[in-house]
């Protein structure tokens, strides 16, 4: 191929636009908003990738995708070539192209991006993901059996990128689920009109096509223990991959009048549960007419918008801090405000007011404003005196994040930290031999993505432990960025030095 | 896995009967106080059950259903012995601690008789003098009294009518209990939630501890959902993962009363429509004329 050199001045210079649905339309249906690349669109923006030398973006993503790779086969229109590197170091690109937090990730150190929009990484990521689904293109890689059993507790992104690689390594795997539908988070919490379930689905059928067995509604600790899997059942390893899921509450008055429920409850009952199509569904959900959402994170956008689409008249979000420090993504927040979210930044809700049939009524808050950084760098917030106001509302959502969730720690030996995570070691092995935990049952809550080059990674422990050759190139970010010593801010430095 | 073959059924009265269930795993992980959640269908509701009695040897457990919402009345009527339930999942919640107590009442109220008699059983087993009080509306109603005689050391039955033992709610009972015996140091409760506030209250001033299993809403039963808050002493508690046994001295009623109305207007609309749906589907049979093993061959 001798093509001539890009240059920053030589492609697109405007990102190429993903369709969408028109905002007053989609905050009323389910479907999904993002419609995803067409051909054209996909070919136009994989010109936009310089193919630089030091590869940031590489760096940038927790599993360690080979980025420009995939991209230069989307524009050599080989997109089965494309396909084939994405799924040499993940397995679900429809899902994470979807929900990965880019901006923070490999499109926030493109190259592209010092000077103009990043190259739409994760909208080529999903491009290729949904045409492999549509063609049913589905890369299994010759496997040697290595006689190995491995239990996976937690059918979700940690549990899947785990039990992915594990297949691929030989094993025998089963993924214990709690649910009765695999998927965890995916399948509970992000809503369809985020992530389709036929996606899901589709990108689970995979994995059972390496060989996966997924087993529902299974409780593990409670029907059998972590440590009878590693003893009686004949696993070999076991990885925990459970997520966090407990939800919190502030500990405000009011707290358990009806209208109040966890940004996971609502989720739940409409996403897995179908409380949307109730009655032909039997979960009900009532849905508030006023809703309002505590906090500012994905999980919040998305109760915000769940709520709207299911017929409500204002939603409210209420955050103790400004838009600045709001944890969810850039494009949740815009898709939010699109669709008609009320935000209500340096709000911090203080009581719940019920009626007299011990239903919410009103959420009373206090404003906030800004003060000296706390620990977490964010300046924290604090209440200006009489200025406390309340929210008409019928519903109030708690989206604060969650603690761990206690089962495993009540039923087995796992050492526990502080705040009740799994304690795991820098190859996320527990204190039990042969377990080995990843995901937000260790750090707490974050990303799919997070999660799931958590799960690789255990599952490379899991593979050296078991003393099976290890085939799968694993992206191990450096301390503080850096590589071949080359701090992160001068990641110019190799295309320049090197070139 | 199981595929949660239903292996026995038996009816108490026209809103009460008793499933059997084959999960060898599961019976032999069920501990007494620890509860299921099953799904009838796939587009079924998510309901916690107590786990009334297990058996390791058949590899079962069975639950015992009052017919009360539109999900137990489709599983009275759908749920026959040869068919399977969609899910059942569990052992879960904590099993309930039992103590070292020499003299126990073990009190069950209605259904709640049911998950009463593997506690009963375990604390005779444990060596313990054990008191069962069990109360029903009326005399139909009663069952499993049998079961209760033979793990209880004496057996108090109540009808809120009289029309068998005495007449009064467990609380009555439980207030004869107290009389007979002085020297009680444990009381377990499990019913109807204002019937266990009636028994928090009956042992409250003899100072007998008194363990309550709450039923509050839940939809996942992991711990994750949060619908099942309760307010212990002063604290939210969630009854799936930190309960549901709770001393009944520090629960809040009330509220868990209140929150169990949560979604009445709903349930009430679910239940018409399923009465609507059995009455067309009656019309329907007896409009189309019974032609027998012939239609096997349209």
């Amino acid at each position: 191929m001798a093509a001539k050199k890009k240059t920053i001045r030589t492609i697109p210079q405007e990102r190429t636009p993903m369709r969408e649905q028109d905002p007053q339309e989609r905050a009323r249906n389910f479907s999904e908003v993002a419609c995803g690349y067409l051909v054209e669109d996909a070919l136009r923006e994989a010109d936009r990738c310089l193919q630089c030398a030091d590869e940031p973006c590489v760096r940038g993503c927790p599993v360690g995708i080979d980025i420009p790779g995939f991209i230069q086969k989307i524009a050599e229109k080989h997109y089965h070539g494309a396909y084939d590197i994405l799924t040499d170091t993940n397995l679900l690109p429809s899902i994470c192209g979807r929900v990965c937090p880019q901006e923070n990730q490999c499109e926030g150190v493109c190259t592209v991006g010092d000077t103009l929009e990043p190259v739409a990484i994760g909208r080529l990521e999903r491009f290729v993901g949904d045409m492999a689904i549509q063609e049913g293109w589905a890369n299994v890689p010759y496997m040697e059996p290595s006689g190995y059993r491995v239990g996976i507790v937690g059918a979700g992104p940690a549990g899947m990128a785990c039990a992915a690689d594990m297949a691929k390594a030989g094993c025998e795997v089963i993924v214990y689920e709690a649910f009765h539908q695999p998927g965890g988070v995916l399948k509970y919490g992000i809503p369809d009109f985020r992530l389709p379930n036929e996606v899901i689905d589709a990108e689970i059928d995979k994995l059972r096509r390496l060989g996966i067995k997924f087993e529902c509604n299974t409780l593990v600790g409670r029907l059998f223990t972590l440590e009878q899997m590693v003893t009686e059942m004949g696993f070999h390893a076991v990885f925990v991959g459970t997520g966090a899921g407990y939800p919190s509450f502030m500990g405000i008055p009011g707290e358990t009048l009806n209208g109040v429920l966890s940004a996971n409850e609502l989720l739940t009952r409409c996403n897995l549960m179908h409380a949307r199509d109730y009655p032909n569904f039997d979960t009900p959900l009532k849905p508030g007419k006023h809703v309002a959402v505590i906090g500012a994170g994905n999980t919040a956008m998305d109760a915000l918008r769940v709520s709207l689409r299911l017929g409500a008249e204002s939603v409210h979000c209420v955050y103790r801090r400004s838009r600045k420090e709001a944890p969810a993504r850039a494009e949740e927040i815009h898709h939010a405000e699109q669709e008609g979210v009320d935000f209500n930044w340096l709000s911090s809700p203080i009581e719940i007011l019920g009626d007299d049939t011990k239903t919410v009524r009103a959420l009373r808050c206090v404003r906030m404003e800004l003060g000296e950084p706390d620990e977490s760098g964010r300046r924290r917030p604090v209440a200006v005196p009489g200025s406390e106001f309340e929210l008409e509302t019928d519903m109030v959502v708690y989206a604060i994040g969650t603690n761990a969730n206690p089962i495993l720690g009540q039923t087995s030996k796992l050492n526990l930290n502080k705040r009740g995570y799994i304690a795991a070691d820098e190859n996320l092995a527990t204190s039990i031999a042969g377990v080995y935990a990843g995901g937000d049952i260790v750090t707490g809550a974050a990303t799919v993505i997070e999660a799931m080059g958590a799960g690789r990674k255990a599952a490379r422990a899991m593979k050296a432990y078991l003393g099976l050759r290890d085939t799968d190139t694993i992206f191990e970010p450096q301390a503080a960025g850096t590589r071949f010593g080359i701090p992160s801010d001068q990641h110019g430095f190799a295309r320049v030095h090197l070139a | 896995m199981s595929t949660f073959e239903i292996v026995a059924r038996e009816d108490y009265s026209p809103v009460t009967f008793m499933l059997e269930v084959r999960h060898p795993m599961l019976a032999k992980a069920a501990k007494p106080g620890q509860f299921v959640i099953v799904m009838d269908s796939e587009h079924g509701e998510r309901i916690p059950l107590t786990i009334a009695d297990f058996d390791r040897e058949r590899g079962t457990i069975t639950l015992v259903i009052q017919a009360v919402g539109k999900t137990t009345m489709e599983m009275q009527q759908v749920c026959k012995v040869g068919t399977s339930l969609y899910a059942v999942v569990g052992p879960m919640g904590v099993p309930s601690p039992l103590g070292h107590a020499k003299k126990v009442l073990c009190v069950g109220g209605g259904l709640g008789v049911a998950p009463t008699y593997p506690q009963a059983r375990a604390l005779q087993e444990g060596g313990a003098y054990v008191i069962g009080v069990i109360g029903f509306r009326n005399k139909d109603l009663i069952f499993w009294d049998d079961k209760f005689r033979s793990c209880c050391d004496e057996v108090i039955v109540c009808t809120d009518d009289g029309s068998a033992g005495i007449k009064g709610t467990v609380a009555d009972g439980i207030r004869v209990a107290i009389e007979r015996h002085p020297d009680i140091d444990e009381c377990i409760a499990i019913g109807p939630p204002i019937m266990m506030k009636g028994c928090a209250e009956a042992t409250r001033p003899h100072k007998i501890k008194t363990m309550v299993s709450l039923n509050p809403l839940m939809v996942d039963g992991t711990g994750m959902c949060g619908g099942c808050r309760v307010k212990v002493g002063g604290t939210i508690k969630f009854a799936c993962v930190d309960g549901p046994d709770f001393d009944g001295h520090e629960v809040d009623f009330d509220d868990l009363m209140a929150r169990l109305k949560r979604f009445t207007a709903e349930e009430r609309v679910a239940r018409e429509r399923f009465d609507e749906n059995c009455r067309m589907m009656k019309l329907a049979d007896a409009a189309t004329p019974d032609t027998g093993a012939d239609s096997e061959l349209y």
